[in-house]
């Protein structure tokens, strides 16, 4: 009776074997003809809490595709991991490329993990596309032919919300004290700040720098009052703006709040009455025109909430990427490249279309500021902005907000 | 004008310091009578500060203070009975494995019932802005922090030290032995130190959901600081933790004065100096279970 049945298991166990000699070369066929990509994005830390909404814009985007087919037949296979931080960020690209086979890269909120991906896609000579990185410096002085950008810089920014501050008086002879964020993203926000400031007469009378593990700015906002500046201006990143604006409304000081880097998932976690000032924006989900409101239904529809512009940014992202995979029908870097290099035309939701700009590889697009909606005029907690005008203006050449090739030292290397 | 501005610091790091104490104390508390390094306390903090913001659209925020520490001391009374009471005379190592364990399973449950992404609170519009005394400033709301701090830690006192529970209590963390030789169960007390002890971290979690993000890892934010607190205090020690606390808060917005950058680092090498003095901490006595 026992040996029966062992035998019994035994023929099983190879019949089993047998189906999966021969069915493993198909499965294998099947992988090679998927299209593999590496997505990296923190979901924990400061920048977790946006994060999160990057992951649900990526994981709709792939879906979409590979329901409609995939790409030039082809199903694509995303690997979306979390960043954690620059050395993590470095060692995963490097393993998805290496280990997993991604044929590209993209992601990315946090400037300084950006860049340590830039390098290891620079080394391994794969396309990586950085969606939501503001420093300037990446564009700039680290630039690298490999490397596209998608977020604005922060000199955009410091344009949209200036521009904004101009028409309200302001700027000019107005005493300014910045709060800035201690790596690479604060520092480069804090120098185009500087640079506003001076070109428009306006003195920075106190800066302080803030390490990203700070969640109570109370010791900070006291010395604020010390200075008596006329506008405190916001320079931090991620939980960081949200913790600040609490706090600032918390103390109630009299000095107008404004800030140059805002992510709307951080505004979204601000609760009632807290936020206030004018800020920038890439992106807010009451955008008024076609393509945005379709995605706005799904992404809502899918997920029981609004879509954050880092979930518009990766979603953007991916299908950029899909229509340059499509149009050359290659996912080798340099047919890629060349693409993107030609300013190909991409709608991305916006009255304009974007393209990347041959020379430093920035996504150009329209950019908005912001105001806070009245307590009772928001139809939802989500329903908290009124966007600004468009800038640049209608009409005007999209490239006049962003560094010119003089202010911007970016060199590739062919 | 230099030293009233510096003065202010001084106080306002001493609210801090008292915020911090919430936490501390619990954690301490828990140490000393059960001997087990409760690394879960940052999650029961996470946990009444989410179930406060829940109660706050329904009753408002009077009743979310009071209710929410509550609700999470009776989750207190579960854990006490199911997890920690394995562990007593475990090995160390163990209790903080499970407890670790315990955090990060608290974190993954925050996520899926409230999402990953913050959650929003604010503060009631009556508790808003600050308070001058002369050109000295407060915060309105901090203010009220301080004194339900203030209230707690009395509370906890007179409880330790002036009641039959207290004797009972501090006996059993000194002599275990001689208390059951007396023929006293320890085991409902422990129930109720780790309520309180959860209780009151809840609390913090409570108070601070107004003024600071509320996201699934706050926890993981907080427990480095009362772990920091709880070292410098020395472990076990009430007041000890209390001087601790009130330390940390004041070098901290000391330092964020004079030196901004070195703002955070300034805890650890304030916890690196006691320890180079007093590997005990402040007012530590000798720890038996890893001595």
């Amino acid at each position: 009776m026992t040996r029966f049945s062992r035998r019994t298991l035994l023929k099983a166990g190879a019949a089993f074997a047998g189906v999966s000699a021969i069915g493993s070369p198909a499965i294998v066929r099947a992988q090679a003809a998927r299209i593999k990509i590496g997505h990296l994005v923190p979901l924990t830390g400061f920048l977790g809490a946006i994060g999160s909404y990057a992951q649900l814009g990526v994981k709709m985007a792939a879906e979409e595709i590979n329901a409609s087919g995939g790409i030039i037949g082809k199903q694509i296979d995303l690997m979306s991991e979390d960043s954690v931080n620059p050395a993590t960020a470095s060692t995963k690209a490097q393993r998805m490329i290496e280990q997993d086979g991604a044929v590209l890269l993209f992601g990315e909120i946090s400037s300084a993990s950006s860049l340590t991906i830039m390098q290891v896609a620079e080394r391994n000579k794969k396309v990586f596309f950085s969606t939501g990185a503001r420093s300037d410096a990446l564009r700039g002085k680290d630039c690298n032919r490999y490397s596209f950008h998608c977020d604005i810089p922060n000199t955009v920014m410091v344009n949209a919300v200036g521009t904004a501050l101009k028409q309200k008086g302001m700027v000019k002879g107005k005493k300014f004290v910045t709060l800035t964020a201690d790596y690479i993203f604060g520092h480069d926000l804090l120098k185009a700040a500087k640079a506003f400031f001076s070109a428009n007469e306006a003195t920075l009378i106190g800066d302080e720098l803030i390490a990203t593990d700070v969640t109570d700015f109370s010791p900070y906002l006291l010395k604020v009052r010390q200075a008596k500046p006329d506008v405190v201006c916001c320079n931090l990143a991620g939980n960081q703006v949200t913790n600040l604006v609490k706090q600032y409304a918390e103390f109630g000081f009299p000095y107008p709040l404004i800030g140059f880097n805002l992510n709307t998932g951080d505004a979204w976690a601000m609760g009632e009455g807290n936020l206030s000032g004018t800020w920038p924006t890439v992106w807010y989900h009451t955008l008024d025109n076609p393509a945005s409101k379709t995605f706005v239904d799904a992404f809502s529809k899918k997920y029981g909430k609004p879509p954050e512009n880092h979930a518009w940014i990766e979603y953007i992202t991916l299908k950029m990427i899909a229509q340059a995979i499509t149009e050359t029908k290659s996912t080798e870097s340099d047919a890629l490249i060349a693409y993107f290099e030609k300013q190909a035309q991409f709608d991305i939701m916006k009255a304009r279309k974007a393209y990347f700009r041959s020379w430093d590889h920035q996504l150009v697009q329209e950019a908005y500021p912001f105001t806070v909606k009245p307590k009772g005029e928001m139809k939802d907690k989500w329903d908290m902005l009124v966007l600004g005008e468009a800038v640049p203006a209608a009409g005007a050449d999209l490239e006049t907000i962003y560094p010119t090739k003089a202010q911007n030292p970016c060199n590739m290397k062919a | 004008m230099q030293f009233g501005f510096l003065l202010e610091q001084v106080v306002n790091g001493l609210v801090l310091g008292g915020y911090y104490l919430l936490i501390a104390l619990g954690l301490s508390l828990i140490f000393s009578v059960g001997g087990i390094v409760n690394l879960a306390h940052g999650a029961f903090y996470a946990l009444g500060a989410y179930i406060s913001v829940e109660i706050t659209k329904y009753l408002g925020f009077g009743s979310a203070v009071v209710l929410s520490p509550v609700a999470v001391a009776l989750l207190g009374i579960l854990f006490e009975r199911f997890i920690l009471r394995r562990f007593y005379d475990a090995d160390p190592i163990l209790s903080l494995l499970v407890t670790f364990a315990l955090t990060m399973v608290t974190e993954q449950a925050i996520r899926i019932i409230w999402g990953a992404p913050p959650i929003s609170a604010a503060i009631p519009q009556a508790l808003r802005g600050s308070v001058f005394l002369g050109d000295f400033l407060f915060s309105r709301y901090r203010l009220l922090i301080l004194a339900v701090v203030a209230v707690v830690l009395l509370g906890v006192w007179l409880l330790l030290h002036k009641t039959s529970f207290g004797r009972v209590v501090r006996a059993g963390i000194q002599r275990p032995d001689m208390v059951a030789a007396l023929g006293i169960r320890l085991q409902p007390y422990m129930t109720a130190i780790v309520m309180l002890g959860v209780g009151m971290a809840a609390l913090g979690g409570a108070f601070f959901a107004p003024i600071t993000i509320v996201h699934p890892a706050m926890g993981a934010e907080i427990i480095t600081v009362a772990f920091v607190v709880v070292v410098i205090g020395g472990l076990g020690s009430f007041w000890g933790v209390v001087i601790a606390a009130l330390l940390v808060g004041v070098v901290r917005g000391i330092t964020i004065h004079f030196a901004p950058a070195a703002g955070e680092a300034s805890i650890y090498v304030l916890m690196f100096l006691v320890l180079m003095v007093r590997p005990r901490g402040l007012l530590g006595e000798r720890i038996e279970k890893f001595e």
